[in-house]
């Protein structure tokens, strides 16, 4: 049994300590948010927090988690308003967006960023979200998305 | 004709030429033809929601629901189509809901293929009479129900955010009158009498600020793709393919794959060895530990190397068919005092959708579910059918979301439906099977944008005008070996080989386009843009190419030879506007211009590049000016626009599938690396103001970029790009 802490929650698994955490979040707990998009941690698709840091879940075995996991159905805002986190509200008022498949770990990777930066400039931005492919092509609203969070949790 | 007779589709008979061109981006939109009636009560169902037509749904809290006929995989149609039926209901905005149809080729056909399908970016064009019926109807005998109840003229109720109003004061809501309305008969004639809003009256069509209906459940996790579908006792297939396209399974040893813990069958089908297990990761683990036997012997075997050298041999011979033959090319170009030659090459591309192929299929005796997001309903039901035996009826198709496409789910082999069918056959049905293809199957899983290679010769006169322009093209068809040849490919030519090129927009008195189609085992397939990937590319180069001999401005020189297409003006003079086209530019930049109509759209771009220290080209802005008829929602049109930006500047800068002795090479993101943040210019898009009825807008984004980014590249160093893609290629600054 290997334990761990999921959006608040304690969780107990029964698999191998190599089973990744992509597939525990999705296959056994439910957590369809986190997306599996290449499997070697080259596209970004998978990330959630671990200890509050993006991590790319495809390329975690279970075994190594050190930390609290959050996925994108754990990430709330600072007063758990209905808006959910300034991120969520800023893709929404900017329409990011598309067929949304990335969608989840760009949030969480600019989440991550906007808790250990609080005002990143484009070049930041792009280092940190270099690692998260959108084929839709959706960068320019992502950069455009991250700014607007970082105001609102300024505000 | 009634109302309800107008909303229905055609009834399909066969898959008829102009629908099949009209996907590949070659003809008609939105053809309203012949119907057949409608059932003509509306349907109460459970919870006291009224379905008024296929396409409307009313709930007692008032909730309007709209039935999508068109799989969203992130081009908006959702958005598009209800707010289509929100603006003939004038309902409020946030009333609005939707869900996907159900497959029926009749009912949801796609009324420019005729047929139930998404592609050609024709999800809006193909609606925008039939949407806007079903929202007038089911207005009509919603605000007669309130009329009735009322005691009152209906002329005297108004709508405005959902809510009726009498001057005496009375106010409610459709969801009040939801179950009366269900009584009354739809209207007959209206559509032609009361022909829809006028557009001076549009609430919701072309204004900003209406947010994508589905940014909630893309936000929170809670949008369902195929991939998050499980259903009880589901098992999960990972199959073993051929790593040759046509090769088969000679021999297979399942030992170690069954020692996998969570294994649970391991069958052999056509296309390979699935591995099945109660998860995903231990189907992946299995089908890793399997050891298979490949029969190469009908195999595809050959390498890039050798198809291009193939496809290059071909275009300096004339072509096995000719596309289009205006004047006299040749003998205009014998007598000409200058004639330019140039040659191009394209890849193969992948599609790579971020969600990579998957499909749930619970087979049973009587009947078939399948759920995936389903493009081409229209094949892929029949296609089910004929494989299990099943009438198409029994098969029932849920669609949902899917995490992209950009052709890759719209197959007329079905082929990817078929494997998870097969596997469900292999186990007689036993468990529903969930195939899931992992990003490397996605990159080596074929049906590619095919390989091209043309050459063109062009000649201009005194005055620098070009006389002459022949044009050869040779590469695959992607109707050829399918069920759908004998109807889309005609005279030898396959129209989605040609387009852009055989219907060149500049007046050029004499025109030949030829091809020469080539046949190789590797399944190819529209991809975004589908022929105006490449011809566009040629076309906008070689006219850039020739404005430079003669001296002239590549704007200037383009709006010369436009001076009868109204659309490609107004969008290239947009543009040059926009982009401040020949205003001063440092040392080490350039900047290039293409115009190009596709799916009934015209779209312009500017591309700005700098020649970095190191040789390398970074793209700093892209400035788009469409014309895509009347705008249905502005912000969609940007981002479609964006979009297409980044998915042709992906393309042009680095992507290719290559083949060693048939094998592909590329397999995950490494190897086919999609664009990222870091190469993404600043775009800016512009649309031209139109009254006309909507035209494509998800594809056409798309062809004109790599032309205008080649022309920037040219501008700055010199140098013309033809053989795509441009790679780790170093320049100089001119």
């Amino acid at each position: 049994m290997i334990k761990l802490k999921i959006n608040g929650q304690e969780r107990s698994v029964d698999l191998d300590a190599e089973t990744p955490l992509l597939w525990v979040l999705r296959d056994e707990l439910g957590l369809t948010g986190t997306k599996f998009g290449c499997g070697v941690a080259l596209c970004g698709a998978c990330t959630v927090h671990m200890g509050g840091v993006a991590t790319r879940s495809c390329q975690t075995p279970i075994g190594d988690v050190d930390g609290d996991i959050v996925t994108i159905e754990g990430l709330v805002g600072k007063d758990g308003s209905k808006e959910g986190h300034a991120v969520q509200a800023a893709w929404r008022a900017l329409d990011v967006v598309q067929c949304g498949y990335c969608q989840s770990g760009q949030m969480m990777s600019a989440a991550s960023l906007l808790a250990q930066n609080k005002k990143p400039t484009d070049d930041e931005i792009t280092a940190a979200m270099n690692g998260n492919v959108c084929r839709c092509a959706t960068y320019q609203r992502v950069r455009a998305a991250v700014h607007d969070a970082a105001k609102r949790l300024e505000a | 004709m009634s109302v309800l007779d107008r909303i229905r589709g055609d009834k399909p008979t066969d898959m008829n030429r102009r629908g099949f061109l009209a996907i590949a981006g070659g003809a008609g939109v939105g053809l309203m033809v012949g119907l057949k009636p409608f059932a003509a009560e509306a349907e109460a169902a459970a919870g006291g929601i009224v379905q008024f037509n296929p396409f409307v749904k009313v709930s007692p809290d008032g909730a309007i629901t709209v039935v999508v006929k068109h799989l969203d995989m992130g081009q908006g149609p959702t958005t598009g189509l209800a707010t289509l039926i929100a603006e003939e209901m004038d309902a409020d905005w946030s009333q609005m809901r939707t869900e996907f149809a159900p497959a029926d080729n009749v009912v949801y056909a796609n009324l420019a293929f005729k047929a139930q399908g998404t592609g050609g970016s024709t999800a809006m064009a193909n609606s925008w009479e039939q949407y806007r019926t079903a929202g007038a109807a089911a207005r009509a005998v919603l605000v007669k129900a309130a009329a009735d109840k009322w005691q009152v003229s209906q002329g005297e109720i108004t709508v405005a955010k959902g809510v009726l109003t009498h001057p005496s004061g009375k106010r409610g809501t459709y969801g009040e009158f939801a179950e009366a309305a269900s009584k009354i008969p739809p209207p007959t004639g209206m559509a032609q009498e009361t022909p829809y809003k006028e557009p001076e009256k549009f609430k919701l069509i072309g204004k900003e600020g209406f947010h994508r209906i589905d940014n909630d459940p893309k936000t929170d996790g809670t949008a369902i793709y195929t991939q998050d579908v499980k259903l009880p006792g589901m098992l999960v297939a990972v199959v073993a393919h051929p790593p040759r396209f046509g090769g088969k399974v000679k021999s297979f040893d399942d030992a170690e794959a069954k020692k996998v813990k969570g294994v649970e069958r391991v069958v052999q089908i056509p296309q390979g060895v699935a591995v099945l297990a109660k998860n995903t990761f231990a189907a992946i683990k299995g089908r890793n530990a399997l050891k298979v036997e490949w029969d190469d012997s009908a195999a595809e075997m050959r390498g890039s190397e050798e198809l291009l050298k193939m496809a290059k041999e071909a275009v300096s011979k004339p072509g096995v068919a000719t596309a289009t033959n205006k004047g006299d090319a040749e003998g205009a170009l014998a007598g000409a005092a200058k004639v330019i030659e140039a040659e191009y090459t394209f890849p193969y591309l992948a599609h790579a959708p971020m969600e990579p192929l998957n499909c749930v299929v619970d087979l049973k005796k009587d009947g078939a579910r399948l759920i995936y997001g389903a493009q081409f309903q229209g094949i892929d039901q029949p296609t089910v059918a004929a494989l299990t035996g099943l009438r198409p009826d029994q098969v029932k198709i849920e669609t949902v979301w899917a995490g992209g496409s950009f052709g890759r789910r719209a197959v007329p082999t079905a082929d990817y439906v078929t494997e998870a069918v097969m596997i469900a056959k292999a186990i007689d049905g036993a468990n529903p099977v969930k195939l899931v293809w992992t990003r490397e199957d996605d990159t080596k899983g074929g049906y590619y944008r095919p390989f091209y290679a043309h050459k063109v010769r062009a000649a201009i006169g005194a005055d620098g005008m070009p006389v002459a322009w022949s044009h050869r093209i040779a590469g695959q068809s992607i109707f050829a070996g399918t069920a759908l040849e004998a109807m889309a490919v005609k005279d030898g030519v396959d129209d989605t080989s040609v387009e852009g090129a055989s219907n060149l927009a500049y007046a050029v008195p004499n025109l030949k386009v030829e091809l020469t189609t080539l046949k190789v085992g590797v399944p190819v397939l529209w991809w975004r843009s589908v022929g105006h990937t490449h011809t566009a590319h040629v076309v906008e180069t070689m006219i850039d190419e020739l404005a430079h001999a003669a001296g002239k401005d590549p704007v200037e020189y383009r709006l010369a030879l436009l001076k009868d297409k109204p659309r490609h003006t107004a969008a290239l003079k947009l543009v040059a506007e926009k982009a401040g086209w020949g205003g001063k530019l440092e040392k080490g930049k350039g900047r290039g211009v293409a115009v190009h109509e596709s799916f009934k759209s015209v779209v312009a771009q500017v591309v700005e590049v700098t020649i970095q220290k190191d040789g390398g080209v970074k793209v700093d802005r892209v400035v788009a000016a469409v014309d895509c008829g009347t705008v249905i929602n502005p912000d969609v049109v940007r981002a479609q626009v964006e979009g297409g930006v980044g998915f042709g500047l992906g393309a042009a800068l680095r992507n290719a599938i290559t083949l060693d002795g048939g094998v592909v090479q590329e397999a995950n993101f490494d190897s086919y690396e999609p664009l990222r943040m870091g190469d993404m210019p600043k775009v800016e898009v512009y649309t031209v103001v139109s009254q006309q009825p909507p035209t494509g807008i998800g594809e056409p984004g798309v062809p004109p970029l790599a032309p205008a980014l080649a022309n920037a590249i040219f501008s700055a160093t010199g140098k013309r790009l033809r053989d795509l893609p441009l790679g780790d290629q170093k320049f100089t600054i001119a």
